[in-house]
């Protein structure tokens, strides 16, 4: 089952899209936490593309992917057809620096790949999609 | 979108964040923080039992005042966080450089 939905990028947003991702996997008895750790990560990877690659422009609309089945892996898609933003070529700082340097962000980019199984970028026809996967339990 | 409400207890500043910290949310998180140093507060509790969800936004605002309050001898405990978002400080591996505690009894006592 594949799950659509396009969004602008305003951070005020990021609510209905874990709103969103919820609900989807909820359908199909995925295992809570696993839920939220997947919630967790899609929120933080569209906070990053809405505020680094778009500026936070609310007019600037991508779109989130779900495909969602039983007893098989999850894959989550994000659809651009603006600027990229490759978390793979992000080197994550150290937690150390994060704390001598009052850096607010670089966080999130050590949870997504803590979270996700596999993470990998590919252009077609003039889009990107950044494109995750995760092993999850089913209740 | 979260409310934040301030309580004082026994000499200590209670921060009670109601509701979920994200990237849109987490100023009023380190507003509140700043508002309770800068009265001078040097034991903060953050009463978590109805923080719903916090991203990294709302760590790294925790994280940014780890070496402050070293260099300032001020002491801040968390408690009462459900089991998701323990998972989102332990996945960090953030529950060792921040002192989490599982109820407001035991926060108090690491407080003493």
């Amino acid at each position: 089952m594949k799950y659509i939905y396009k969004v602008g990028c305003s951070i005020e947003n990021l609510r209905g899209i874990r709103d969103f991702v919820k609900q989807s996997l909820k359908n199909h008895e995925v295992n809570e936490l696993s839920i939220s750790e997947v919630v967790l990560a899609l929120d933080e990877m569209c906070s990053n593309l809405m505020i680094h690659a778009h500026k936070c422009n609310p007019d600037d609309l991508f779109e989130l992917h779900i495909i969602a089945d039983r007893d098989q892996p999850l894959v989550m898609e994000i659809i651009d057809d603006g600027t990229v933003f490759d978390i793979n070529q992000f080197h994550e700082p150290e937690l150390g620096n994060i704390i001598h340097e009052k850096r607010k962000g670089g966080l999130g980019i050590r949870l997504v790949k803590s979270i996700m199984d596999k993470i990998e970028y590919e252009k077609t026809d003039g889009k990107h999609i950044c494109r995750l996967s995760k092993k999850v339990q089913f209740d | 979108m979260v409310q934040i409400k301030r309580i004082q207890e026994d000499g200590a500043d209670v921060i009670v964040p109601i509701g979920e910290i994200d990237a849109s949310s987490s100023i009023e998180l380190d507003l509140t923080i700043a508002k309770s140093v800068g009265e001078g507060y040097t034991r903060i509790l953050v009463d978590c039992t109805s923080l719903e969800y916090i991203s990294s936004a709302g760590l790294g605002v925790f994280m940014s005042y780890i070496e402050e309050f070293g260099d300032k001898n001020i002491k801040m405990v968390l408690y009462g966080m459900n089991e998701r978002v323990l998972n989102t400080f332990e996945i960090l591996g953030l529950s060792e450089l921040l002192s989490i505690a599982v109820d407001k009894d035991e926060a108090k006592k690491r407080l003493a």
